[in-house]
């Protein structure tokens, strides 16, 4: 079990200028939902976006620490443009 | 992961244009992400394959590494990793996922 505020610090360690949002959907501290904002993700399809937001939290992901995380990535820009749309 | 494993996998991507590695079957999806991605291609009404890795331990930890991917479920289409149970959400919302279906079971 992890907590949030130690999920969004592993994924800032990966990638550092991201703004992330943890939420944690059972309250069990195992099932979270992550937005995660970084212009590290621009010119990325979605695939290479996840898998560096995988790659920060790799090893709480393989000893199951975190056993499911959905994930929703955005560049700036594309962050932006979302909000305008609701 | 052995030359057979990777021969397995590389055969089950190939051979069938839309691939699911999935925990539980079609009928019976055994993890709610699993779910998702059953219910979108059902409701794509496309045929598509199925791997139930609860049942298959190689495959379960093979399919981890083949695309560098921690999760299941994982959908191939043509070979290609498309994504998991989130990006095929986002992919059918934005009409992407229907459109990259077509093309495949065409060609």
């Amino acid at each position: 079990m992890i907590s949030p505020s130690q999920v969004e610090a592993m994924i800032k360690a990966g990638l550092p200028d991201a703004q992330v949002q943890v939420q944690d959907l059972t309250g069990g501290g195992d099932h979270y939902q992550v937005t995660v904002i970084s212009s590290q993700f621009e010119g990325k399809g979605l695939v290479q976006q996840h898998q560096l937001v995988y790659g920060a939290v790799r090893q709480a992901m393989s000893s199951e620490a975190i056993h499911a995380l959905s994930l929703k990535t955005y560049t700036p820009q594309t962050w932006e443009s979302s909000r305008q749309a609701v | 992961m052995t030359p057979e494993l990777q021969e397995r996998i590389d055969n089950l991507v190939n051979q069938n244009k839309i691939m699911v590695f999935m925990k539980g079957s079609k009928l019976m999806p055994q993890c709610g992400f699993s779910n998702n991605v059953v219910q979108i291609l059902n409701m794509l009404a496309v045929p598509y394959e199925t791997v139930d890795v609860l049942a298959d331990h190689d495959i379960r930890n093979g399919i981890k590494e083949y695309s560098s991917w921690p999760t299941i479920p994982q959908v191939y289409v043509n070979g290609q990793f498309v994504g998991g149970s989130d990006i095929l959400i986002e992919l059918y919302q934005k009409g992407e996922l229907q459109q990259m279906v077509e093309v495949a079971l065409a060609s």
